[in-house]
């Protein structure tokens, strides 16, 4: 007998009972390409639950999905849109019931994963009795909300940890970690792996007809948490340590770390349904935290618009570059290479000579010999891709690329020079992009027959790690040309941001800021291990004077002095030039590259401040953390801010997502203008006056603020 | 309002707080009994007119548990009008039973208190009773814990104290001790540890290492540097934001050991003795706690016996003696230096890196040791204090009479 309850095509949940007495209810909702846990989706599952439980036809049941995934998580819109914990809690509650309604049905539940579970997808595979994975590497598992400041309402802090034990759960759960179906299966996320979609259901109906009544472990009386639960003394000792461990890493920036340690210790003392419900409370309180809303707003929203191509001209057909040229095969050349050659385009890779452009390739050579014997890549694919790089000192090979990106030395004679090389041989509708950090696009590109063709695609080292590319925009840049260059990023799996065309365009010129204040405080007499230190506890990755050591002193002397000749009289000091010029030419301590900047390196790698940087730089009465941290902060936001003024960024996201992507300021914040948002545009005003009224008018609110302060308005 | 007047100290010799400790055997509740047989016999004492018992216990769970102070009392043969209660101050237990029975006393709300306390490491791991302070990560983090030894390293970090100097102040540590145990000094207050047939158990405290050198003791690892690492490190430098890096001079060596010991004093009003026909040996000027730092945990001592200065009106110049507990060897450096006191008058018959640290029964221990050594050189007024965990400071000052 089989009966076909629901096949209406309009419903996202369908069902279908064997004759064997197997339902098997497989999520497919209309109109999308992935499932989502919102009210459709619940409506016709409730159903199906009820199905399980009311019909003595019914024996077992496998959930699965008609779409890629499984079910991908829960929606956000929702989630976002949360205002009072109440209204959190009975979100989190009324999930939670449904998942319970399954584990108690006393009939066996399989959870057929024939795609990624995540989020509420894994949280409800969890509640089956049993869990089976599709073996396919694009196939991911686990609970990645606390990458956006929210933790698993559905129980998954109780069940993850009562499933493989609180040290092992821990991890996954603050991290936000996915796991791939092997990784998944040694974990235990998983119970069984099949090779494809028919052995996943075969297996999920053996299951169900092999285990007549199912109930979870920790259903059964005497139930144990492997490993231990929160009284344990090993766990207990975990406990003393695990706050510490964590934050050493994110610096106590983020609160929903503290609220998934609560619920996984307060839910390791008490019985499953209390847990749920202590889990609820904490759901509530991360989410409707002000740090999961910045995140939710610029991770989220933000990010997939710019990966949608929100910044892109729009109405241009779509492109994809065929051959790319890539002019100097220094370190910034050899990782453009190594990404674009990774998405399988083929890369010429220039230099002035043979030797070094080879030297380029190796580069690539050696990311993929470490991917090689970590098993992360096959030696096969390691010759695929050195296949796809050409090394050469010949600029005739350049023939027939639709994209040359120089990275050649930031010297304007020698940026004409290889554009002008590069132009008479490339596809004559191609693109040139300047790699240049901080020399204006429309000045390099008066040294091209093509203007209209010239952008820049700033790129950020190492290339291979960092995952946004700035595509600024010359004033001749054809909107075409931006198109090409957007698509290109996307190609290369980077997220696109774009900017106008201006000194330091975006990035560089927030960075600027910011090594600008750490120096300005340094000379001010602040203690500079204080100064790193405010710099780190306020989220950035790292202090200004240990990046100013990194990128090397000279590099910002050498761009300053770029601008006082450029600028003449027009120079408007930053006030950091004395100390740039004592450290760099007179007590010739440059940086890390040569060991000695403002802090001592070892060969091993350690760093100790410098014991002479107090003569030279005598401290002072010390300013207060609050006003350290807020004045290597508002640097930034306020820079931001008059580059959004000038036009020089044009919308949120791209301000957003390139103060965290290019300079990893503060990701707790959703960036340099969701910092505004957070702390309220009238706070904001107040607190940059006061600081202006303390330390110097380049804290003096920019008019735009002030007006919207008025207006009641917020940077979306 | 009373003097609170001492009339007797008694401890148990301090046995190694490890299965191999000569104390292990013996039940926490049975060394309480032979100090109370102790104080019994000594003062030929009718316990009918004792109010109550205030007893330190820092781990106050299975064996020490369930108000040992009262069970205790009961267990000894003492009149069952005998009241008894038992606090935790942490390692400021045992003198805290001493200032709240002086308290007690010049209240004139009680005439005579038994104050002590005890502490069976070997038996009772120090930690076993849990608590939120620790175990729970929100607690945790909000008071940015880290362990008490780290808290020695940053104190030794930010004083400029050197492995050397740690070890050197250890080293002190165990050969005053040693001297004081062959002179005797120890005899006045040690009752010898009785099995339930009056064999004697253990007469002498049994960790002090007359040989140890700094040599020697140069060899031992840091005990805090792993966990420092793996994240308490970060936390510390997070809060002592001019440190660059701690620099991890503690270990087993210059560190207070883990014990097992118990220890009672007798405190009453002048008339309650006169009564029993005691002879008041001090009296008790002043006490004082405080909270401190709550990461460090060990520099509340120096705010505590300013504070006990105060109260009775005192400077540091009216001090003859201090013991000052050396849970860390850091900690009696730093005190000793900031409060500006001779360090041949501190700790002049060793302390708790020789003798070792039963928590609970500490504070009233130190008690006795000074009051013993103000008799023995004929001195007046002696100073007590204990840095405490979760960042407290305790002490107090003692005159003879």
């Amino acid at each position: 007998m089989s009966t076909d309850m629901n096949t209406n095509n309009e419903q996202a949940v369908h069902t279908n009972l064997d004759q064997d007495g197997i339902l098997t209810i497989t999520f497919d909702m209309p109109g999308r390409s992935a499932n989502v846990l919102n009210d459709d989706l619940s409506d016709g599952f409730t159903a199906a639950i009820a199905e399980i439980e009311n019909n003595k036809d019914v024996k077992g049941a496998i959930l699965t999905s008609a779409k890629k995934d499984f079910l991908v998580g829960a929606d956000i819109d929702k989630v976002f849109a949360i205002k009072k914990p109440e209204e959190a809690m009975t979100l989190a509650d009324d999930f939670k019931a449904m998942l319970r309604r399954i584990e108690l049905s006393g009939k066996p539940v399989v959870a057929a994963l024939n795609g990624s579970a995540l989020g509420g997808g894994y949280e409800l595979a969890m509640a089956c009795h049993h869990r089976i994975a599709l073996n396919e590497p694009r196939v991911q598992v686990g609970l990645p909300e606390a990458k956006l400041g929210l933790l698993p309402g559905g129980g998954g802090t109780q069940r993850l940890p009562r499933m493989i034990g609180i040290q092992k759960a821990l991890p996954l759960l603050l991290e936000g970690k996915s796991l791939r179906p092997d990784k998944a299966l040694s974990s235990k996320l998983v119970d069984e792996l099949a090779d494809n979609k028919d052995e996943l259901l075969s297996k999920a109906k053996a299951w169900c007809l092999a285990t007549p009544s199912a109930r979870q472990p920790w259903d059964v009386k005497g139930f144990r948490f492997p490993g231990g639960d929160s009284k344990h003394p090993a766990i207990a000792q975990l406990w003393a340590i695990a706050p510490s461990m964590t934050n050493a890493k994110t610096q106590d920036n983020f609160p929903v770390v503290i609220d998934i340690m609560s619920c996984v210790f307060e839910g390791g003392l008490v019985d499953f349904d209390t847990a749920l419900s202590v889990e609820s409370r904490y759901f509530a309180h991360a989410a409707t935290s002000q740090t999961a809303k910045n995140m939710i707003s610029t991770f989220w929203y933000q990010l997939n618009a710019l990966n949608k191509g929100a910044s892109r001209p729009k109405g241009i057909p779509q492109t994809t570059v065929k051959k790319l040229g890539v002019l100097g095969a220094g370190m910034m050349g050899a990782g453009i290479a190594y990404v674009a050659a990774k998405v399988g385009i083929p890369v010429v890779l220039k230099d002035i000579s043979q030797e070094s452009a080879d030297k380029g390739k190796e580069y690539s050579a050696k990311i993929m010999d470490k991917k090689v014997s970590r098993g992360h890549a096959t030696a096969a694919q390691k010759e695929e891709l050195l296949a796809l790089i050409t090394p050469t000192a010949d600029a005739a090979d350049l023939a027939g690329c639709d994209l040359v990106i120089e990275a050649v030395f930031e010297d304007r004679g020698l940026k004409a020079k290889v554009t002008q090389e590069a132009e008479a041989v490339m596809d004559q509708e191609g693109v040139f992009a300047s790699n240049t950090s901080t020399l204006p696009i429309t000045g390099l590109s008066e040294a091209s027959a093509r203007p209209d063709n010239f952008v820049g695609l700033h790129f950020f080292s190492p290339v291979d790690k960092m995952p946004l590319v700035e595509i600024i925009r010359g004033e001749k840049s054809s909107p075409a040309a931006i198109a090409k260059a957007f698509d290109f990023v996307l190609q290369i799996k980077k997220t696109p941001i774009v900017v106008n065309d201006g000194r330091g365009f975006f990035t560089s010129r927030v960075f600027t800021s910011y090594i600008a204040e750490g120096g300005l405080l340094l000379q001010e007499g602040q203690h500079p291990r204080r100064i790193d230190m405010a710099a780190i506890k306020a989220g950035m990755p790292v202090g200004p004077l240990t990046v100013l050591d990194e990128v090397s002193l000279s590099t910002p002397l050498i761009i300053i002095e770029q601008n006082q000749k450029d600028l003449g009289d027009a120079y408007e000091a930053v006030g950091i030039e004395d100390m740039l010029v004592t450290m760099v030419r007179k007590l010739e301590r440059a940086g890390k590259k040569d060991q000695k900047g403002f802090y001592d390196y070892d060969a091993q790698g350690g760093k100790k401040l410098w014991s002479g940087l107090a003569e030279h730089f005598p401290l002072a009465e010390q300013i207060s953390e609050q006003d350290l941290e807020d004045r290597l902060l508002f640097s930034q936001v306020i820079e931001s801010v008059q580059a959004f003024e000038e036009g020089i960024v044009t919308n949120v996201a791209d301000t957003n997502i390139g103060s965290i992507f290019a300079l990893g300021f503060a990701p707790q914040h959703g960036g340099v203008l969701q910092f505004i948002n957070a702390y309220s545009m009238k706070n904001f005003v107040a607190r940059a006056e006061e600081l202006a009224d303390k330390y110097g008018k380049r804290f003096t609110p920019p008019a735009l603020l002030i007006k919207m302060a008025k207006a009641n308005e917020t940077f979306a | 309002m009373s003097d609170a007047l001492i009339f007797d100290a008694v401890r148990t010799p301090r046995g190694k707080g490890k299965k191999d400790g000569s104390l292990h055997e013996i039940t926490p509740i049975h060394l309480l009994k032979n100090m109370y047989d102790a104080l019994q016999e000594r003062n030929n004492l009718d316990t009918s007119k004792v109010d109550d018992v205030v007893l330190g216990v820092v781990t106050p769970v299975a064996e020490q548990g369930s108000c040992i102070a009262r069970v205790s009392a009961l267990y000894a043969g003492w009149n069952e009008r005998v009241a008894g209660v038992t606090q935790n101050r942490f390692c400021a237990s045992g003198l805290e039973s001493v200032n709240l029975a002086a308290m007690k006393i010049m209240s004139d709300q009680e005439d005579l208190v038994v104050a002590g306390g005890l502490e069976s490491m070997s038996r009772i791991p120090m930690g076993s009773d849990g608590g939120a302070w620790y175990m729970d990560p929100r607690v945790n983090n909000t008071v940015q814990f880290i362990p008490q030894g780290i808290g020695a390293d940053i104190s030794a970090t930010q004083m400029g104290y050197s492995r050397k100097d740690v070890d050197a102040f250890a080293v002190r540590s165990h050969q005053l001790a040693a001297a004081a145990q062959s002179a005797g000094h120890f005899s006045r207050s040690i009752i010898p540890v009785r099995d339930i047939n009056g064999v004697i158990v253990l007469d002498h405290d049994e960790t002090i290492r007359s040989g140890t050198t700094v040599e020697k003791l140069s060899a031992l690892k840091a005990s805090f540097e792993m966990s420092g690492k793996m994240g308490f490190d970060a936390t510390a430098l997070r809060k002592y934001t001019d440190l660059e890096a701690i620099d991890h001079v503690h270990h087993a060596g210059n560190s207070s050991g883990l014990v097992d010991g118990a220890s009672l004093v007798l405190i009453g009003s002048a008339a309650a003795g006169a009564a029993q026909g005691m002879k008041p040996r001090a009296r008790i000027r002043s006490c004082a706690v405080v909270g401190s730092d709550p990461s460090i945990m060990l520099t509340g001592t120096t705010a505590a016996c300013e504070k006990a200065l105060q109260k009775a009106g005192m400077t540091i110049n009216d001090i003859d003696l201090m013991e000052i507990n050396e849970a860390f060897a850091s900690v009696p450096m730093r005190t000793c230096e900031e409060l500006k006191f001779d360090m041949d008058l501190v700790n002049v018959n060793g302390g708790a890196i020789a003798m070792g640290h039963p928590l609970g029964a500490t504070g009233a221990m130190l008690l006795g040791t000074a009051l013993d050594e103000l008799e023995r050189r004929n001195l007046s007024t002696a100073m007590v204090t204990l840095c405490v965990g979760a960042g407290m400071g305790i002490a107090t000052i003692i005159e003879r009479v």
